[in-house]
Order: structure tokens, then sequence, then C-alpha cells
């Protein structure tokens, strides 16, 4: 009964109504699209790493520490047996990394040689260039390390690093791929040679600083020597990284939430001083105060159930065409640090869309009900001569 | 008609602070009503006729003495007790009709038996009923706006005899009106006064009014000063 009287009051309040229910709907519709975002983002990162670079989890050479580039140099040692089993079995990829420099048109620049098995399938790293015989030292690069070092393929560029006795060498390299990827930390900074070369060339055969695991690997054995780093672990950097830019986001939603219960909370406000005849009407026929309160807090409740639908109803085209085509991202984004690529592509789950939905509709409830608490004291004779008590 | 007792007051008293004043709007009033009574408060502005009304209807309380309605002292009702005496036994006339505007004359009408725990099909029937004693069963489907003042005031009447109470209070019910509907309305209410036996009482100075009551009870400086029982009443 209260609910069929609240929809027709509030129905009846006409453009009143609406405008409520419009800015109300566009405050559940930014929220869930930013969330979205944010949920897109996270994911999208998280999969490119997980795909380019941290795999199901890394062992970490005791020595190696990838914010101390100077521990870098002896964070190296022999692959040792459980982990050797792993990547016989294609279970895991060894990575060789040490310092050095080249030398692009004359400048210097520091780099991190990393050499990977130009076989492994384990990473999404177009390692297979690598493997081009023909070629005395080929190397690979991304294209955020082109665009900086000014190299392109085929280039020659000379590079420099010392060897396990500490003895500085230099070779020719030449440029035989340059890699498009998202991920930031296997590009910015790094050159990718083959493993056996770069073990040649630093004099350490069948070493390594780290061993990624296929994704999926659960249970890795203990090895001494070696600390095993979880995707967890691995990924929590960038997860506050999102959690950072997240803020950001909450501040706009709450910006536009607390616009759109302004604007309830006004027209409650607004109700209950207008409205007065009517409840002192409804009290004549036999309305207790309380069932009064009730139906004016549905009144305004309404308004969220109405922008949830009119929300639904552009809502889901808007986003469902986002959640396909993405989100073309500005080059600035690269430098935010996240591995998300050209176009970022939203995710709604039912959890946040659902979470969202009935965060709103409580806090509209809420907002609702705080100013017709002034009803409980008012008193039905003052009420129908339209006065407040 | 039946005589049994409905309404009795005793010593009543009503006091409104007005600042550091008081305003004494009724100054022991004792007054019996019988069920099946045509009766009116008569008196000019602040005689306190609708301070006594609304006593009654249990929507104020007194400041001394007592008033009992169907065996029920208002002064002892909790606010839950009074809502559920007006919602079943006491139907309200107002001067401004007080329809709500975004219902339609059925709906206003209905809104009276909502909480009745009746099912659809009988509040249909009794809406339907009480429409057409009022002669506007044929306007059920307007809304407030679309009725003239006099078909408001019918639909007002619908609303507080459908639940066929044992009381009607009707505060100036025809201030708005002008004569022809006053009388048309007047007689409706006295036709449902018949055939109901539902009593009736005024809070009027409409001579229109005073016409067709059958108790005419004149309050002064909220005291009765004169209680007359009307053996013929004029009408028109």
């Amino acid at each position: 009964m209260l609910i069929k009287m609240a929809l027709k009051n509030i129905l009846g309040a006409g453009i009143r109504t609406w405008l409520n229910v419009v800015v109300l709907s566009f405050a559940f519709v930014t929220i869930i699209w930013s969330q979205g975002l944010i949920e897109g983002m996270n994911r999208q990162a998280e999969e490119a790493m997980i795909a380019s670079e941290i795999g199901g989890g890394q062992y970490w050479q005791a020595e190696y520490d990838p914010f101390d580039p100077l521990t870098l140099q002896d964070a190296h040692a022999p692959v040792p047996e459980p982990i050797q089993a792993l990547i016989d079995r294609g279970r895991a990829v060894p990575v060789l990394a040490v310092p050095g420099n080249i030398y692009p048109n004359g400048r210097i620049q520091s780099v991190v040689i990393k050499g990977i098995d130009p076989g492994q399938t384990l990473l999404n790293i177009p390692t297979s260039v690598l493997a081009d015989s023909d070629i005395d030292l080929p190397i690979l690069i991304g294209t955020r390390m082109a665009k900086n070092t000014g190299l392109r393929v085929g280039d020659l560029v000379t590079v420099q690093w010392r060897d396990v006795n500490g003895t500085f060498d230099a070779r020719d390299a030449e440029i035989v791929f340059i890699m498009q990827t998202s991920v930031q930390t296997i590009d910015t900074g790094k050159i990718w040679l083959s493993l056996e070369n770069l073990r040649e060339m630093t004099g350490i055969p069948g070493e390594a600083t780290l061993v990624t695991l296929a994704s999926g690997s659960n249970e890795p054995p203990e090895v001494a020597g070696w600390n095993f780093r979880s995707l967890e672990y691995l990924m929590s950097d960038i997860r506050a990284l999102v959690q950072s830019k997240s803020v950001g986001m909450a501040i706009l939603y709450i910006i536009l939430m607390l616009l759109a219960m302004l604007a309830i909370f006004d027209t409650q406000v607004l109700s209950i001083f207008r409205r007065r005849k009517e409840m002192g009407t409804l009290m004549a026929l036999g309305f207790t105060r309380a069932r009064i309160i009730r139906l004016f807090t549905l009144e305004g409740a309404m308004h969220g159930v109405l922008a949830a639908l009119a929300g639904a109803a552009y809502g889901i085209p808007l986003l469902s065409w986002m959640v396909h085509t993405g989100w073309s991202l500005p080059d600035s984004t690269d430098s935010y640090g996240f591995a998300i690529g050209e176009k970022l592509f939203p995710s709604y789950s039912l959890g946040l869309v659902l979470g969202t939905t009935v965060l709103v509709l409580i806090v509209t409830t809420i907002v609702s009900f705080l100013p017709t608490r002034r009803i409980a004291k008012l008193k039905p004779t003052e009420a129908l001569r339209g006065r407040t008590s | 008609m039946e005589d049994s007792l409905l309404i009795k007051t005793r010593d009543l008293v009503k006091v409104y602070p007005m600042g550091l004043e008081k305003l004494t709007a009724l100054d022991r009033v004792n007054l019996d009503f019988r069920r099946g009574e045509f009766s009116g408060l008569v008196g000019p502005s602040g005689s306190g006729k609708t301070t006594l009304l609304n006593i009654v209807g249990s929507l104020d309380a007194p400041s001394e003495g007592s008033t009992e309605v169907m065996g029920k002292r208002i002064e002892d009702l909790s606010h839950r007790q009074a809502a559920d005496l007006r919602n079943r036994h006491i139907g309200f006339i107002f001067q401004t009709f007080n329809l709500l505007p975004v219902y339609t004359a059925y709906e206003n009408v209905e809104l009276a038996l909502l909480l009745l725990g009746l099912n659809p099909g009988e509040r249909k029937k009794k809406v339907m009923t009480a429409l057409e004693w009022v002669g506007l069963a044929d306007r059920a489907r307007s809304r407030p706006a679309q009725l003239s003042g006099g078909q408001s005031q019918r639909v007002a009447i619908a609303r507080a005899v459908v639940k066929q109470p044992a009381l009607v209070l009707a505060d100036e019910p025809t201030a708005n009106l002008d004569a022809e509907n006053s009388h048309n309305i007047l007689r409706t209410m006295v036709e449902i006064n018949r055939e109901l036996n539902t009593t009736f009482i005024f809070a009027t100075h409409d001579e229109k009014v005073i016409r067709y009551l059958r108790r005419k009870i004149t309050l002064v400086d909220g005291r009765v000063e004169r209680d007359e029982i009307i053996e013929q009443p004029t009408e028109r």
C-alpha cells in the first residue's frame, strides 16, 4: 500500500522527481563507470604483467634486489636442481640480468642487459627473434627504449658490460626487433639478448638472476639461496598504484553522490514543508506518524529505484559499448606506470553493479529518512492548518 | 433512530500558550452527543468550534477535563490508539476539501479504507457505493484539479463516509462553496445521516448550514452559550 502511494506521489511530483532521478542516475552510472575503469585498469595491468614478466611468481637469487641496482652485478648463481627441473619441463624460464651501458648515436645510456632463452614461450616476449643465427649478437628492445635511444631495427649499437671478474668488455649488437608492450618494466632501460650469449659474455655459464614460473604454478619448492616471490608479492606495487589512482576516482564519485543526495535531501525537506496539509489529512484518516515517516522515506528512496532503472536504460548500452570498444588512452597515460596499453577496457562485474546499486539505495534511503524525522513532532491540528509544530 | 451516547465532554478546557499569555479556547464545556445527531457548533471566529471538533476527533488533547468518544477517553489515548479511533470510527470533512492532488477521486476515497485490511474487491465496492451516494460515480477517475469546488467537497464527503463511521466531523464544509453547491452537499449529508444513522457535527457560522441542523450549540469565548434542539429545520 505504502509503496503504491509513494510511487504515485513521486510520479505526481513531475519534473522535480525526474530532475532528481536524472542527477541520481548520472551519479549511478558514473560511479559504476569509474569503478569499472579502475577494475579494468587493475585487471589489464595484472594480466599484462603476468603474461609478460611475472608469470606465476619468481625465484630470485638471494642477492637480487630490483630496487638496488648496485647489487645486480653480483646477483646471479647457478640454477639449482629443483628449479632446473621446472625449466626442463617448460614450467619456468630463467633470466640473467647484469648492469651495462649502450652507446646509441654516440651517447651513453645505462641499461639492464637481460638474457633469456629464445625458445621460451612462457612469457609474452618475442624472444624467438634472438635465435637468428646470421647475426653475431642480436638484441631485442621495446618501443619506449627505441624512442629514448633513437634506435631502429638493423641499427648496430655498442654494448658494454663487466664480466664475472669485473673486467669491462664491449661488443657491437644489432637491433633485430622492437617490441610493442604495455609492460614498461620489460621495456624502459632494458635490452634483451639470448641467455647463452649473455652467459658466455659474462663468463657465468648455467647461472641466472631470477626464474619466472609458469602462471598457475602452485606450491613451488623451497630452494636454498633463492627466494620465492609470489604473484601476490610481485603485484603488490602495481596494486598499490591502482589503489592510489582509485582514490582520485573516489573523490569524483563522492562529489557526484553528494550532489545527488543534496537534491534528494532538498526535495524531502521541501516536501515536508509543502505537504504538511497532506500529512494532516493522512493523520485525520488514521495514519500514524510512523506510517507517514515510512511513506515519505519510501518516496525519497524510490528516487534511487527510479534512478537505477533510468541508469540501466542508458547506462547498460553505454557501458557495454565501452567494454567492447575500450577507451583510447592518451600517450601521457604511459607515464602513469600502468601496463594497460593503448586502450583501456573497463570491467563491470555483477558484484560491482549490484554493490553500487545497493550502496546508492541505502544512502538514498538514509538521506530520505533524515528530514522526515521532523514529522515525528508534527501535531495533526498544526499540520491540517499547513503549519509546522 | 438509536439514542445511544456517542460523545461526552466534561469540564473540557483547552488553553493555548501565546507567548507569555494563555488563550483559553474552551472553558468548561459539558456536552453530550447521541448517535444519529445532525448538530452544529456555531459561533464567531475564535469561539472554540474547531478546537472542540479537533478534540472530539482525537486530533488534539484537552488541557483539562475529559472527552469520551465511543467510550474511549481521548486524553488517555496514545498517538497510535487515537489514529486507530480516527481510522475506524471518525470521518473528517474540511473547509478546503483536503483531497490529495495526485490521486483520482476514487483513490482519494479509497485512502480512508487502506488501513482497514479490506481486500481490493471489498474496497472497490465500498468506494463506488460512496461515490454513488454523492453522485460522482462517473467522475471516479478524475483528479481534484479536474473537479469543481462542489464536486471536490462531495468527494471529501464520500471519503469521510466510505467506511460508514459512527461520527463525521465537518469543519466549515461550505465555506468555499457557492449557495447551490452548499445546499447540494448539505442535502447529501442529510441523506447519509438518515440512511446510515451517522452522527454529523459541524463547526460553522454559515447560515446555509445552520438551517439544516437539528441541534445548534452556540459557543462564545469557549463556553456553551446555548444548546438548542431544532424540531423542524428550515433547510432551504
